[in-house]
């Protein structure tokens, strides 16, 4: 018995240690998503690749710091920030007041307005309550765009799914008639061969109450320095042309927006 | 469209490779959880079969708790709870300290707590098919209260409980397939983003089931072996 | 131990019973102790989390989740138990075909995760839409719901096909024999004699079947049905407030713990001829 007592102590021992040797290498982790392209995506060979990944890859490099970045579902990557799985997450997460209670943000990095996105042969005409009467609507679980479509859409069913992928599987089988996401990655799918079955219905006007400025990047509360950083870098970017160079790999027009 | 054959090769175009290290992490850590949840597992039955009425008490909300709570609630509990209450906890001695509790640790702790509270119920099981002369007779042969414990009883032990526990073994290879919600790059959840990414659902769904299967039929080819060399232990006897 | 101890015993007498404060004793008083400890945390945290307006604003959805979560589990048990009957028929079936067909339906869905199967049914088959719409079954694996309540019923099937034999199987043959030797044909035998024997070994196995369907069931929240876990998961991403997840292994709790009993208490009931 109190042999196993002390290896259970050396052991639990060791698990701290190498926790805390850990924490002194310095390398910044970041969480991202890994399903969510242009943004963020899984390739075959089980890398990150994507807008975000490049941005915050260039942040990085821009405030000399190693970086490693860790794939995180969704709904549980706020936790997982809190937790200290990592420390900062970058995944195109909008800035809103609601996350705001439980995480600090930096400045937005971008910026685009919500669409609707139907089948090709659907009846829908436009994106208001009304014209999305009696249909059943996907959004991504935890989103700006769950919260935007309970909120407006009150006479549909919105069906939350734990990844955007899984709603475009879904809308393509016929399974929904409508989804609801950012204009560009609804965009970048309607383009590829997946989503030849459906089209664009239209842009939503962004409520800055349920969508706020733009994405930034959460870290969390209280770590100013850190958050300070990231802003600078983020300026830096913009200004030396690093920014435009990763904007013009993935997209055909600026996705930073208007300033605000 | 890829044909079948580039989705399921190695190598960079096809997934065949990712599945097969999701794989190799499924097995890994049902190896490692077995080890914990047989140790938990029989120190709740001692405590479940001792003549201490707190102990008993202690063991059963022990088995009620985590027989009653589905897998998947116990791993969040452990996943999202676990690492913020040890977080807190060390921060009281080091505030610059992190704990990484990472996925396959949760996955080890939830699964080991699961499978312990069941195998608990397999040992008590067994210690109660196990005469009282035998514990008697060890003591007459002067043998002390440990000795008789791994000397006399629990030889028998393993073997009146064996099937009980290839069984949960089984179980326990099912039920890893649960920390892919945790994001644990297990056999399913590779499956489930190649799935995602190609578009081809069925297929890698079916080819996860079927190494799943794979899996189960090793095991029990594995687990007769076992029991057919227990036996010939006893009949050596 | 000691080498004094050592020679205590073995002097030829079993151990007596511990009185006073055994080391077992201070064991489990402080076991109790730290689960009672870890109970009054429990409801110290939740009445410190106490909030009232994210109560009126989430209850709701955790009182629907409850009932999804009960009626899938109730659908698919009753399904289940319908399929299971041929399905343990072919495992006694003398017909070497039969018989490995009924195998291979058993050790398939017992040899491969429920949520391999769930997955398998929702996504797999959504990718068959034009052959399932031309079959004309398609608005039936439209909802994940009834995708749910598929890959249950044949998930629990399987189960209860196996618990259904064996508990045939531990009748004595005798029963049969006699039942035979009085006349009866086979089918009322069965009916008549050897169900009621079988139901009495089922019972509990049955129930335990029930209770993991339900533990079980907490899966469906990731194929997009909302039952208890589903909701507990989307209330979290949206709080982030942990006491989400501790209601809802409370209710869980609750469901499993009042089964238990209620079997406990139906064996009980239906065993009382077998008391001496």
């Amino acid at each position: 018995m109190r042999i196993a007592m002390r290896i259970a102590l050396a052991a639990s021992a060791a698990l701290l240690a190498l926790g805390t040797a850990q924490a002194q290498e310095k390398v910044l982790k970041i969480g991202t998503e890994g399903a969510y392209p242009p943004f963020n995506n899984l390739t075959a060979d089980g890398k990150l690749e994507g807008f975000d990944v490049d941005i915050a890859q260039a942040l990085c490099d821009e405030m000399k710091v190693k970086c490693e970045f860790i794939a995180q579902d969704w709904d549980g990557i706020i936790p997982a920030l809190q937790a200290g799985k990592f420390d900062a997450i970058i995944a195109s997460m909008s800035i809103t007041p609601e996350r705001m209670e439980k995480v600090d943000f930096t400045n937005k990095y971008y910026n685009t307005p919500p669409a609707i996105a139907a089948p090709k042969d659907s009846d829908i005409k436009g994106v208001t309550k009304e014209d999305l009467a009696g249909k059943t609507i996907g959004v991504q679980a935890s989103t700006t765009h769950f919260n935007y479509s309970t909120a407006t859409y009150t006479d549909s069913t919105v069906k939350p799914y734990p990844t955007a992928q899984e709603y475009q599987l879904d809308l393509a089988n016929g399974r929904l008639d409508a989804v609801n996401d950012d204009i560009v990655v609804l965009s970048q799918w309607l383009d590829s061969p997946d989503g030849a079955c459906c089209k664009l219905i239209g842009a939503i006007k962004p409520v800055v109450e349920i969508h706020g400025p733009g994405a930034g990047i959460a870290i969390r509360k209280g770590e100013t320095a850190l958050r300070d950083q990231f802003n600078a870098a983020i300026d830096a970017i913009r200004a030396n042309g690093k920014y435009k160079e990763i904007n013009d790999k993935y997209f055909k027009f600026d996705v930073y927006g208007g300033d605000s | 469209m890829q044909s079948v054959w580039t989705l399921l090769s190695w190598g960079s175009e096809g997934w065949l490779d990712d599945i097969a290290y999701g794989a190799l992490v499924t097995v890994c850590l049902a190896l490692a959880t077995l080890p914990v949840g047989l140790l938990i597992g029989f120190l709740i039955a001692l405590a479940k079969q001792s003549s201490e009425r707190s102990l008993r008490l202690a063991g059963d909300i022990y088995t009620t708790i985590f027989r009653g709570l589905p897998e998947l609630l116990t791993l969040f509990l452990v996943f999202f709870g676990a690492q913020i209450g040890i977080q807190q906890a060390v921060r009281l001695f080091n505030p610059e300290a992190t704990v990484e509790v990472n996925s396959f640790v949760s996955g080890m702790i939830a699964l080991g707590v699961v499978f312990s509270s069941y195998a608990s119920e397999v040992f008590l099981s067994a210690f109660r098919a196990i005469p009282q002369g035998q514990y008697e007779g060890g003591f007459a042969v002067g043998l002390s209260k440990a000795q008789t414990m791994r000397l006399v009883v629990l030889p028998q032990l393993i073997r009146i409980a064996l099937p009980g526990l290839a069984n949960l073994w089984l179980i326990l290879l099912k039920d890893t397939s649960l920390v892919s919600a945790i994001g644990l790059t297990d056999i399913l959840r590779q499956a489930g983003v190649a799935a995602r990414v190609t578009k081809h659902a069925f297929l890698f769904f079916g080819v996860a089931a079927l190494i799943y299967l794979a899996l189960a039929i090793v095991s029990s080819i594995g687990i007769s072996a076992i029991e057919r060399w227990v036996g010939k232990q006893e009949a050596h006897r | 131990m000691s080498a004094s101890m050592q020679t205590a015993d073995s002097v030829e007498r079993p151990p007596l019973p511990p009185h006073g404060w055994s080391r077992q004793r201070i064991l489990g008083y402080g076991l109790v102790v730290l689960w009672a400890f870890m109970g009054i945390g429990l409801v110290a945290y939740l009445i410190s989390a106490w909030n009232t307006e994210l109560f009126q604003k989430y209850a709701p959805g955790y009182v629907s989740g409850i009932g999804i979560t009960l009626s899938l589990v109730g659908i698919s048990i009753v399904v289940g138990a319908i399929l299971s009957v041929p399905i343990a028929y072919g495992r006694m079936s003398r017909n070497p075909v039969i018989a490995g067909l009924a195998y291979a339906y058993v050790y398939f869905f017992r040899g491969t995760p429920l949520l391999a199967q769930a997955f398998l049914v929702y996504y797999g088959f959504g990718s068959f839409r034009p052959e399932l719409d031309a079959v004309g079954l398609w608005w039936f694996f439209r909802e994940a719901f009834n995708c749910a309540i598929f890959a249950f019923s044949l998930n629990t099937a399987a189960y209860q096909a196996e618990i259904l034999r064996g508990a045939i199987q531990s009748v004595p043959k005798g029963q049969w024999e006699g039942a035979a030797s009085l006349g009866l044909h086979k089918l009322q035998t069965l009916r008549k004699i050897i169900l009621p024997q079988a139901l009495i070994v089922a019972l509990r196995p049955y129930g335990n079947e029930v209770i993991l369907m339900i533990k079980g069931s907490a899966i469906v929240a990731i194929i997009t049905v909302y039952d208890l876990m589903g909701i507990t998961r989307l209330t979290y991403s949206r709080t982030f407030d942990f006491q989400s997840y501790l209601w809802a292994a409370i209710i869980y709790l609750l469901i499993v713990e009042t089964l238990r009993h209620a079997i406990d208490w139906i064996e009980r009931r239906i065993t009382r001829h077998l008391k001496r």
